[in-house]
C-alpha cells in the first residue's frame, strides 16, 4: 500500500488537472444570477423617437439577446432565434451592441428578425452595466424582472433543449 | 519658369503637408489631456483582468473591452469615485474573476495556499524517502566472496 503511494497522489493529481482541463474559461459566472436586471433607457431600433426599458417587460418572461451585425458567432445563433420566435417560445429582446444603425437593420432584413424589438447600445454602456464581455450573450429575465441565467455565447439547439427549455418550463409553473 | 531651388522648397512644403495625414494614421489614441488622472486610471486597470484576453490587465489589452473599460475608469474618476468604488462598481458586473489579483477568502484559500501546501507534502516525503535507512540491504555470504576475489585479484596478469 506505501509503495503506491506516490502513484495514488499522481493519479489524484491528473484527475484534478483534468477536470480543470474540461471547464470552459471563457464561462465566468454572471454575479448578475439571481439579482434584477440593471434597467435601462434606450432607443429603438429603426424608430429613434420610441425608446424600451425593462420594466415594460414586467409579468413576462423575456430573453435579453445581446448581438451585432459584426459579431461572427451572432450569424450562427441567429437561425435558433428565429425558431424561438417562429414557435413563440419566448419574446426575444434585442441589444444592439455597439453597431451602427443601417448595418443592424440591414442585417435584420437579411438575417429575419426575431426580436420583439432591438434597442441601440451604440456606446456600450448598458453592456458594461450587464457584465457583457463577448457578443452574443443572452439573459433569461423572469416576470419581476430578475436574471435568471445567463448564456454566454451563441445559443445552440443544445443549449435551448437542455436549459431554456427545463428553466422556462420550471418558471411557468411557479408563476401558476 | 521656376528657378531650381524654388522648386525644392515648393517640394519641401509639399512634402510637409502630407506628414500630418500619415503621423495621424499611425499614432495611438490621446490619453487624456491630464497626466495624473492618467496615472490614477492605469493604477487601477493593472488590478482588473480583461475578459476578452483573460491573461492581460485592461491596462495591458487591446481588446474593444478593455478600451471600454478604461474609459470607464477615467469617467468615473473624473466623477470623483474613489478606487475602492470603481474596483466595486466592476466586480459587481463581472464578478471576483475581474480582479487580477482574487481576494483573500474562504472561496479562494486553496488558489492562494494550494500550491505552498503541495510542496510542503512534496518536501515532507522527499525527506521521508531519502532518509530511509540503507539496513534493508542484504548481501548472500557467497556475492560477498566473490566481490572480494575480484578485488584481490592481480589486475597486472589480465589479458
Amino acid at each position: 500500500m506505501k509503495r503506491f503511494l506516490p502513484l495514488i497522489i499522481f493519479a489524484g493529481l491528473c484527475v484534478v488537472l483534468l477536470i480543470g482541463l474540461s471547464l470552459n474559461p471563457k464561462e465566468i459566472p454572471s454575479p448578475f444570477v439571481g439579482k434584477s436586471a440593471p434597467t435601462f433607457n434606450l432607443p429603438v431600433l429603426g424608430k429613434s423617437q420610441e425608446s424600451f426599458s425593462p420594466e415594460q417587460m414586467q409579468g413576462k418572461v423575456w430573453l435579453l439577446n445581446v448581438w451585432a451585425s459584426w459579431c461572427v458567432s451572432c450569424r450562427d445563433e441567429h437561425p435558433i432565434l428565429n425558431q424561438l420566435a417562429q414557435q413563440k417560445v419566448i419574446p426575444i429582446v434585442g441589444l444592439n451592441y455597439k453597431d451602427k444603425d443601417s448595418a443592424a437593420l440591414e442585417w435584420l432584413v437579411r438575417m429575419e428578425n426575431p426580436y420583439i424589438l432591438s434597442v441601440v447600445d451604440a456606446a456600450g454602456n448598458v453592456g458594461i452595466n450587464y457584465g457583457v464581455y463577448g457578443v452574443p450573450e443572452s439573459f433569461l429575465i423572469d416576470g419581476r424582472g430578475k436574471i435568471v441565467h445567463k448564456f454566454i455565447g451563441p445559443l445552440t439547439s443544445a443549449l435551448v433543449q437542455n436549459e431554456l427549455l427545463p428553466k422556462l418550463a420550471q418558471l411557468n409553473s411557479s408563476t401558476k | 519658369m521656376l528657378s531650381n531651388s524654388l522648386k525644392q522648397i515648393l517640394c519641401i512644403a509639399i512634402a510637409w503637408a502630407f506628414i500630418p495625414i500619415y503621423s495621424n494614421a499611425i499614432e495611438a489614441t490621446p490619453l487624456a489631456a491630464d497626466p495624473a488622472l492618467e496615472a490614477k486610471v492605469l493604477d487601477i486597470a493593472v488590478e482588473l483582468r480583461c475578459l476578452v484576453c483573460q491573461n492581460e490587465t485592461i491596462a495591458g489589452s487591446h481588446a474593444d473591452l478593455a478600451i471600454d473599460l478604461r474609459n470607464q475608469i477615467r469617467t468615473q474618476l473624473s466623477d470623483g469615485q474613489s478606487k475602492k468604488e470603481i474596483i466595486d462598481f466592476m466586480v459587481t458586473r463581472y464578478g471576483d474573476f475581474v480582479l487580477y489579483k482574487p481576494a483573500l477568502g474562504p472561496r479562494t484559500f486553496l488558489l492562494w495556499f494550494g500550491p505552498f501546501l503541495l510542496l510542503f507534502f512534496g518536501m515532507l516525503m522527499l525527506f521521508k524517502y531519502a532518509r530511509r535507512p540503507a539496513s534493508e540491504l542484504t548481501i548472500s555470504e557467497g556475492d560477498l566472496n566473490a566481490a572480494r576475489a575480484l578485488l584481490h585479484k592481480d589486475t597486472t596478469k589480465a589479458p
